[in-house]
């Protein structure tokens, strides 16, 4: 076992821990905060994955902005606590996982059945510049096109969410 | 590391999002588990990336963008939140069915 | 002029049409439309008649082929125009005229004034078919539409339950007889291979179909007779059949439908004069039918039952007659009935319009009142009861001198029938002549004779009404001229197998016999009611005949507990149960099924996206799944 599994074994267990306690948790508070803790320890992972810039990114923007834009939510919309509250019934809920563990299964067992011999080999870290080479050579119309929608979200958000 | 790692890891997360988009009563919980979601896939594509030495690296290329998609995502979708919130008081959404029979 | 005869039925029927139609928009209702086709009809029919008189006697043929049902087989649309078809063509076509002219003025006012007119003359185009038809099928087509005609005629008051019933009665009745009339139609069928007259009488005369089949045919080809021509034992619809218009009564249940069954008989008459059997049957049933109805119309109040019960009885004697072998004693009876009896109901319709009633203890005295309507029902009454010279003496009495001959005489050679029946049918016969006599005097002084003893102002018909009497009247007087001579109607009707027997052959003795028997009879009438209505009725003080004859010797009651509560108490409700539930179940079933599975299904579309989130994942998985399970290996 060498170190990078190890390391990637302990973020993991972390991170699917804090997973399960994101769409567990009673308080919305709490699991926003879980979800940081989710969203960290995959960035984690991509480091390990020899992606370093991608790890930023996860970092700045997700753990940055987009847990903070949920917590705004959370306040503006005054979520009340309380597990009654947030959940759905019992039924629906088992139902959810039954769900969920199907999700899992299926794809647990297709996975292996497709790549149960493959090997990650070890090799340095992307450099960001190759990244932007390819960005800007080889992908400059999605990139275009994911500014666009950006902009798109930033006019439909602010149209959406003003007081008239 | 074995390819299966990262992947099965993927899947949990992945999993654990589709929980809770199903279980969640309060719409801001279920654009989180959507994030979860959002994020195994990354997982799951950057693993693929470093296993195929793609040399593109179309890879975590794409990781960005669905990052990037994901941040105008949840903008829109909290703005929609807010919305149904101005009007009816309630981020429930077993109480937003008006598509019903 | 022969080719023409398919027009009389043809125009007629075009009529029924028209007037169906646009007869409401018609000058005076669309009558004249069917006045006109049948008045053509009977210009054609003279004239035809006239070429037979003359001496063109041989049977036309003329047929278009109307159901090819297969090799060698078909059903033809044709016509056979010998002397009997043109004997029955002109007495049809006149009587029907006179009766349609003479509702002109009788149904004037009535609220379906128009339909009547189509009725009748949809009726009269079945009539003339039954008498064109060269095969069996053409001839079941016209008496099934006589047979319906019937029903709507005689409903024609169907606001009044009682007549509904009536028409009914009527239908179902004549029905049971129609289904004993197509198994004999297909069993001669079976026998010679075709459904014309012609090859199954040739059939039978070759001896190429056996007896017994030949007997079991015409047996039950004579249901059918039994039934339309009101023969005990179905005779009970015809009595009940009056609830319709007068005008109805005289054209359908006098001259003409009940008399299509005495005209098959005659039509098919070498198949029925092959078989002793039949015959011998056909002359019982005459002989009981035409005594219990003679001593039924003893006993009526209404003038109109009186005369019903009266046809039955003389329908039985035209029915003896072609037992005993008296073809053309038959067929003449046959024409000369028509004349008078529709003569005596529209002359009774007449007396009904003035009195505003059908009974006769509401009449009397209107011989001062009605002259012209009492001499030509007086005219009719004495024919009736056959009194000499008028038309049914003769005929009666070459009816009589038929019996004797095949029964006392010296036997007819060649006759199937026994003698003892041919016995039975001559007394029974002169038996009759006594009852009716004596029934035709009781009605005659009931309604003409003594004071009046209703409430109204009974005046004279007017002219249109009496100009039909006056014609039938004269007919009814000197009808007996046909018979006599050397061109007589025998010889029309004669064909090759049918030879004539010559003009009417007179016994001396019979006609002294049964002259005298009337004469009697009628006096015996005269002085019983010549003053009127007595207190009591005479057959009233011996009770159990008078029971037996109010209850018109059980049969009704018979029929209406045995068969009706059985059909209409269990069969009807049964099957409707079945029809309502099983098959109406299965249509309204798929129907509320399907709502059903709908409001089940609509649970699906809740409007919550967590629940279609849900489904949208599982069937992920399940697509994923099948597809790598069944695809992937």
């Amino acid at each position: 076992m060498t170190g990078q599994e190890v390391a990637f074994l302990i973020l993991a267990v972390i991170g699917g821990l804090a997973g399960v306690l994101v769409v567990t948790a009673r308080n919305v508070v709490h699991a926003a905060l879980y979800l940081v803790i989710a969203l960290s320890s995959v960035a984690g992972v991509y480091l390990l994955l020899a992606a370093p810039f991608v790890a930023f990114v996860q970092v700045i923007i997700y753990v940055g902005a987009i847990v903070v834009l949920i917590l705004f939510g959370i306040m503006l919309t005054r979520a009340p606590v309380g597990r009654r509250v947030l959940d759905n019934s019992p039924r629906a809920r088992a139902g959810a996982f039954v769900v969920g563990a199907g999700v899992f299964a299926m794809l647990t067992v297709f996975l292996a059945g497709a790549f149960g011999e493959a090997r990650i080999a070890n090799r340095a870290a992307t450099t960001t510049v190759a990244l932007g080479e390819s960005i800007f050579r080889n992908y400059v119309l999605p990139f275009e096109a994911v500014s666009l929608l950006l902009l798109a979200a930033l006019i439909g958000a602010i149209v959406l969410a003003r007081r008239d | 590391m074995p390819l299966l790692y990262p992947l099965v890891f993927a899947a949990f997360l992945f999993s654990a999002g589709v929980y809770g988009v199903l279980a969640r009563r309060n719409a801001v919980m279920v654009l989180m588990s959507i994030e979860l979601m959002l994020n195994a896939v990354n997982v799951n594509l950057v693993a693929f990336n470093a296993y195929l030495q793609d040399q593109l690296v179309s890879g975590q290329v794409f990781a960005l963008f669905v990052i990037a998609v994901a941040a105008a995502e949840v903008g829109i979708g909290l703005a929609i939140v807010l919305l149904i919130f101005r009007n009816r008081e309630t981020v429930n959404i077993d109480e937003v069915d008006l598509l019903r029979w | 002029m022969k080719e023409l005869a398919w027009l009389v039925p043809a125009l007629p029927l075009a009529a029924w049409a028209v007037i169906l139609l646009v007869g409401k928009r018609l000058p005076d209702g669309g009558a004249p439309v069917g006045l006109l086709a049948v008045a053509a009809g009977w210009v054609i029919s003279l004239t035809i008649l006239s070429d037979v008189i003359a001496g063109d006697r041989d049977a036309y043929h003329a047929a278009v082929v109307w159901a090819p049902l297969g090799p060698g087989l078909e059903i033809p649309l044709g016509m056979t125009v010998d002397g009997l078809a043109a004997v029955l063509l002109a007495m049809v076509t006149t009587v029907s005229m006179l009766i349609q002219l003479y509702s002109v003025f009788y149904m004037r006012g009535d609220e379906r004034y128009t339909m009547f007119f189509a009725k009748l003359s949809l009726f009269t185009a079945g009539m003339l078919i039954v008498v064109l038809a060269d095969n069996l099928i053409l001839l079941l087509v016209g008496w099934e539409i006589m047979g319906v005609c019937s029903y709507f005629l005689i409903g024609h008051y169907w606001e009044d339950a009682a007549n509904a019933r009536a028409a009914i009665k009527a239908f179902l009745t004549t029905r049971v007889g129609d289904l004993g009339f197509m198994a004999g139609i297909f069993v001669f069928f079976w026998a010679a291979g075709s459904f014309e007259i012609e090859r199954i009488i040739e059939g039978v005369e070759s001896g190429s179909i056996s007896s017994t089949t030949v007997t079991i045919g015409a047996v039950l080809l004579f249901c059918g007779a039994i039934g339309k021509s009101g023969q005990f034992p179905l005779h009970t619809w015809l009595p009940d059949a009056m609830a319709g218009p007068t005008p109805v009564s005289a054209l359908i249940h006098a001259a003409t439908m009940v008399a299509a069954g005495v005209f098959l008989v005659a039509r098919m008459y070498p198949v029925f004069e092959a078989s002793g059997t039949v015959l011998n049957e056909i002359g019982i049933i005459a002989s009981i039918t035409m005594l219990i109805s003679a001593l039924l119309a003893l006993v009526q109040e209404d003038i109109k039952r009186v005369l019903a019960y009266s046809t039955v009885s003389q329908l039985a004697y035209m029915m003896a007659a072609l037992s005993v072998g008296g073809y053309s004693a038959g067929v003449f009876h046959l024409v000369a009935h028509a004349f008078f009896k529709a003569l005596l109901f529209l002359a009774a319709g007449a007396v009904i319009h003035a009195v505003h009633s059908n009974d006769m203890r509401e009449m009397g005295g209107l011989a001062r009142a009605m002259p012209v309507t009492f001499t030509t029902f007086l005219v009719g009454a004495l024919a009736l009861a056959g009194i000499a010279p008028l038309a049914g003496f003769w005929s009666k009495d070459e009816i009589l001198t038929d019996a004797w001959n095949a029964g006392f005489g010296h036997g007819v050679e060649g006759l199937a029938t026994s003698r003892t029946v041919a016995q039975v049918v001559f007394v029974a016969g002169m038996v009759t002549v006594f009852l009716t006599a004596l029934y035709v005097a009781r009605m005659l002084w009931l309604t003409f004779g003594a004071a009046y003893r209703g409430h109204g102002q009974p005046h004279e018909a007017g002219a249109g009404m009496l100009f039909p009497l006056v014609v039938l009247a004269v007919g009814a007087a000197f009808g007996g001229l046909l018979a006599l001579g050397d061109n007589s109607i025998s010889t029309w009707i004669a064909t090759p197998l049918l030879p004539s027997e010559g003009p009417a052959t007179l016994n001396l003795g019979l006609i002294l016999a049964s002259s005298a028997v009337g004469l009697l009879a009628l006096a015996l009438g005269t002085a019983l009611y010549r003053r009127g209505l007595p207190e009591r009725e005479y057959l009233e003080r011996v009770p159990p005949v008078w029971t037996v004859l109010q209850r018109k010797f059980f049969l009704d009651d018979l029929y209406e507990r045995g068969l009706v509560r059985a059909v209409a108490g269990a069969l009807a409700p049964a099957t409707y149960w079945f029809d309502q539930r099983l098959v109406d179940g299965a249509v309204n079933g798929a129907g509320l099924g399907t709502r059903r599975l709908a409001r089940g299904l609509r649970y699906v579309q809740s409007g919550q996206a967590q629940w279609y989130a849900a489904a949208l994942f599982l069937g992920v998985v399940g697509i994923a799944v099948v597809v790598t399970q069944l695809v992937g290996r």
